[in-house]
């Protein structure tokens, strides 16, 4: 009950961030000096042409008009018509976005997979040895530019060691449609195709790690500095005092209170996840929003910028309400605080 | 001496902050022999903390180290002792009742969780076997011990759920899970409200009678000591300053600091408001 | 300090002395401080220091270009062959002064908009703390791109785009503590004694703010480097031939592995300035004991 009410408020609250959200690339799109449709087409286009376009985006009717046009094909799904690619634009996204959710997907979990234990081992060893090397490294990982990252690793992997491949989902060649979900390495497993599973995973590693560093980085850190603020409280001490074993103090009583600070991080940082997500889809060849969304920014193609931008947005309300209430479910604070 | 049930001898301890040593305990000598009640009194940094934490051996070492002394229970060095036998006593022979009982428990398990997490490992120290039901059912029977109305209900909450005297009603079920001997009770309810704690006190005092506990009482307020215990410590700044039984300390003061403590009670009302809730460290 | 080892006689440090004693025992703070000050004065002193300043423009040697790194040139030298140590030393520049306009404009804004958010509350704090939650969703470098996009790709606009979403980590960050602050006795008492708002605002919380600003915004100089190296690694940087880091990054890539210098001693620069910000923010933070900040 109390649990439903804490989710109603904030699939709420979610909304209510996307109608913002929308109003801001609203604005951006439609306030700025200048005429899209002329913008879109070049100087060199005639003034039929730009009236034609003005007609079809309907840009001629008044904002308010074109607003309630816009929230109302948000609502639908529908992102109006590529200028580029003349599709709609919500096809061209969902098919380049589950590229971009299965990258970082897998980002997160590597990130969570290294972070935790990493932050879990240097609070442990406070001060000493492990500790100064696991902060060093998160912080490195922290300020290392995910395009830098992404270009040291190409060399590496790709050029010097020839381990791993460089560019796209799979290898040129193999024949697999990833029509379940579009994630490939999911899809690949229910259609009981393993090699298409290998090859994926093996494409998926390099961009991922590229990406997870400022992740893991902080994860890392955050995960050490709550593990020692938890492990200073009265209730870990009052623990030791009860005699509970150390290693079920550490990874029982103080591993799941110091859950939530990094969770946090993870949503609030989760928008610059995916601005980094760009710069790596276009090092790697990733077959993903980005290369899309860049493109489309180049060529001045509104309709396509706006929409990568609500997905981008859409993306981000939809993680911080998985972690609220996984939180939720995690640690009664949060329910109780979240409900009030 | 020797048939004390815990004997403290002629510590000493320093802490070490920005690089310097700093003495908190200078020889401090106690006794506390079985099913008896000694208080320990002194205001906020005397060292009375320092001294149960060490007691405990909940100590952190660094910063604190411990210099001189002995710790003896039943006659045997706590401080000496294999690691492993000490670790068998804490929390299942002595067990302490924290100051603040809301930050005492952790807040994301289940206090039934909680319990029998204690429980469980306390068990496995002692060689006791006991199904998880028997835990759970051990647990239950703890928690009516502490006047908890509904124990099951209880114990499927989590500390948020909860008063603050109830939380320290769980706090107290806690020690008395493997049935100590020795219970130390760190401020018991300071953080609470003045009726709230002046429940708790009566409580702790008939669960002593009742499993014939020795109790060692940490409070800085004199109140408390008048109707909890029949032996007194007087703490200021590391030292044990003056002892003696606790209507003889009270009659006839030798120490300035003593006097100066027992003229800040307000005698009529027991001296339950005085002074400000020791700041939790 | 003579008594220093007397164990009777502590006497307390004064607050200078341990806040010293602590910045000399912090490793993390003293590096960053003094990579911070190398690139700044590096910066600043560029065409002083640099073996070539004239590489910074259009020049153009083909007999030295693709040199590998050496004595002549420390990074090696690029595809027209210019100095590429020389052009990393002015592209600090650029990386330097987007960190200055950006948190220039963002932490005023932020801490202000934080403060009064923070302290009058009401529907002021609604409409404030709501804009930052829908800030927070949107990428930086996304929004960036955006903007470029709609206007002109030029670094210009970019800043602004960054600057327009990255006042919101302010203001969040000095809501927060001026909420905790409001309540307090201190504010209290002044608001008794009928000081005015401005005075309560600027004179009582304020002050109590600067340490935990200081942390945040040295952070933040490392992150905005890296956002706007990012965004000329895209192609949004200054125009061609002023040397801008990202963009030596993305031009020196068109010849990995061979080259590798070209693209990947810039990137080094960027980490370097980068790592020097977030060490000495690091640093600040343990020194002055505030809570967890990004």
């Amino acid at each position: 009950m109390e649990f439903l009410f804490f989710l109603v408020r904030r699939i709420l609250w979610s909304l209510l961030v996307l109608v913002g959200l929308s109003m801001v690339i609203f604005t951006i799109a439609r306030g700025v000096p200048g005429d899209p449709a002329r913008l879109a087409l070049g100087p060199r286009a005639s003034q039929e042409q730009v009236q034609a376009l003005q007609d079809k985006l309907g840009l001629n009717k008044p904002m308010v008009e074109q607003y309630g046009l816009f929230v109302a094909g948000l609502a639908r799904g529908d992102l109006g018509y590529s200028l580029l690619t003349e599709r709609p634009v919500n096809h061209d996204i969902r098919d380049t976005f589950a590229a971009t959710f299965e990258l970082v997907l897998f980002t997160i979990t590597l990130a969570f997979l290294f972070g935790m234990p990493m932050g879990v081992a240097a609070a442990y060893w406070k001060d000493r040895w492990p500790d100064n090397v696991v902060r060093l490294v998160a912080l490195f990982s922290a300020v290392a530019p995910a395009f830098f990252l992404a270009l040291l690793l190409q060399i590496l992997a790709g050029y010097v060691l020839h381990v791993l491949p460089t560019t796209g989902r799979l290898p040129h060649g193999m024949d697999f449609t990833a029509s379940i979900t579009g994630l490939l390495t999911i899809d690949s497993l229910l259609l009981g195709r393993p090699d298409v599973f290998v090859q994926a995973v093996r494409h998926l590693l390099l961009p991922s790690l590229a990406l997870s560093s400022a992740t893991l980085g902080q994860i890392a850190l955050t995960t050490r500095s709550s593990m020692i603020d938890v492990s200073s409280q009265d209730y870990i001490e009052a623990s030791r005092a009860f005699g509970v074993p150390e290693r079920v103090q550490i990874f029982k009583y103080m591993l799941r209170p110091s859950f939530v600070p990094p969770m946090t991080i993870l949503g609030l940082a989760f928008a610059s996840l995916i601005g980094s997500a760009f710069v790596v889809e276009l090092v790697f060849s990733w077959p993903g929003m980005a290369a899309y969304g860049v493109r489309a920014i180049m060529q001045k193609d509104l309709n396509a910028v706006m929409g990568v931008v609500m997905v981008s947005g859409v993306f981000f309300v939809a993680v911080n309400l998985a972690i609220d209430v996984m939180l939720g479910v995690v640690d009664p604070r949060v329910r109780v605080r979240g409900a009030r | 001496m020797s048939e004390a049930l815990l004997s403290v001898r002629d510590l000493c301890v320093d802490f070490t902050t920005y690089g310097r040593p700093l003495s908190v305990l200078k020889n401090v000598s106690l006794d506390v022999a079985a099913q008896s009640q000694v208080a320990l009194v002194g205001e906020t940094g005397s060292g009375k903390t320092v001294t149960t934490k060490a007691i405990m051996g909940i100590l952190r070492q660094p910063p604190a180290t411990i210099t001189a002394g002995r710790i003896l229970y039943d006659g045997r060095d706590l401080l000496t002792m294999p690691k492993k036998e000490r670790l068998a006593l804490r929390g299942t022979a002595m067990a302490m009742v924290f100051q603040d009982p809301v930050r005492s428990l952790n807040p994301v398990f289940s206090i039934g969780d909680q319990m029998r997490t204690i429980l469980k490992y306390a068990d496995r120290r002692l060689g006791r076997r006991r199904t998880r039901t028997q835990r759970m059912d051990r647990v239950l029977e703890v928690l009516g011990q502490v006047r908890m109305r509904e124990p099951e209900r209880v114990a499927r909450s989590y500390p948020v759920m909860l008063s603050g005297g109830m939380c320290q009603r769980v706090l107290i079920a806690m020690s008395l899970l493997s049935e100590p001997r020795l219970l130390i009770a760190d401020e018991p309810g300071t953080a609470l409200d003045v009726t709230t704690q002046a429940q708790i006190l009566k409580l702790l005092k008939k669960l002593v009678q009742e499993q014939h506990l020795a109790l060692l009482m940490i409070t800085h307020n004199l109140g408390v000591v008048r109707e909890t215990s029949n032996y007194v410590y007087v703490m200021h700044k590391g030292k044990v300053v003056e002892q003696g039984r606790t209507a003889e300390l009270f009659a006839e003061p030798k120490e300035d600091y003593t006097r100066q403590l027992i003229a800040a009670v307000p005698r009529l009302t027991g001296g339950m408001t005085f002074g400000t809730s020791e700041a939790a460290r | 300090m003579t008594d220093a080892t007397s164990v009777s006689q502590p006497r307390r440090l004064s607050n200078a002395d341990q806040n010293w004693y602590r910045f000399t025992r912090n490793p993390t703070a003293l590096i960053g401080a003094g990579i911070v000050i190398l690139c700044i004065l590096a910066a600043i002193f560029a065409p002083f220091i640099t073996p070539y300043p004239e590489h910074v423009g259009a020049v153009v040697d083909f007999r030295s270009r693709h040199l590998p790194p050496s004595a002549d040139y420390w990074f090696g030298t690029d595809n027209v062959g210019r100095d590429i140590f020389s052009r990393t030393i002015f592209g600090m520049r650029i990386s330097l002064l987007l960190a200055v306009v950006v948190l220039g404009i963002a932490v005023p804004v932020g801490t202000i908009l934080g403060l009064v958010a923070g302290y009058f509350g009401g529907w002021v704090d609604i409409i404030i703390m709501r804009i930052t939650d829908i800030a927070l969703a949107i990428p930086a470098l996304v929004m960036a791109l955006a903007v470029a996009a709609v206007l002109s790709p030029d670094l210009i606009n970019a800043m602004l785009a960054i600057a327009g979403l990255w006042w919101t980590w302010h203001a969040r960050l000095i809501y927060a503590i001026t909420r905790q602050l409001r309540s307090q006795e201190f504010v209290e008492a002044a608001e008794t004694l009928g000081a005015g708002k401005m005075h309560i605002l600027f004179r009582e919380i304020l002050p109590n703010c600067v340490s935990a600003l200081a942390v945040k915004t040295s952070l933040d100089c490392g992150f905005v480097i890296i956002v706007g190296a990012s965004l000329s690694f895209l192609g949004l940087g200054i125009q061609p031939p002023t040397p801008d880091l990202g963009t030596m990054v993305a031009s020196g890539s068109d010849f990995l592995p061979d080259y590798w210098w070209e693209s990947v001693l810039p990137g080094c620069a960027i980490l370097f300035v980068a790592l020097g910000f977030i060490l000495l923010g690091d640093g600040l933070r343990d020194l002055f004991d505030v809570e967890e900040i990004r």
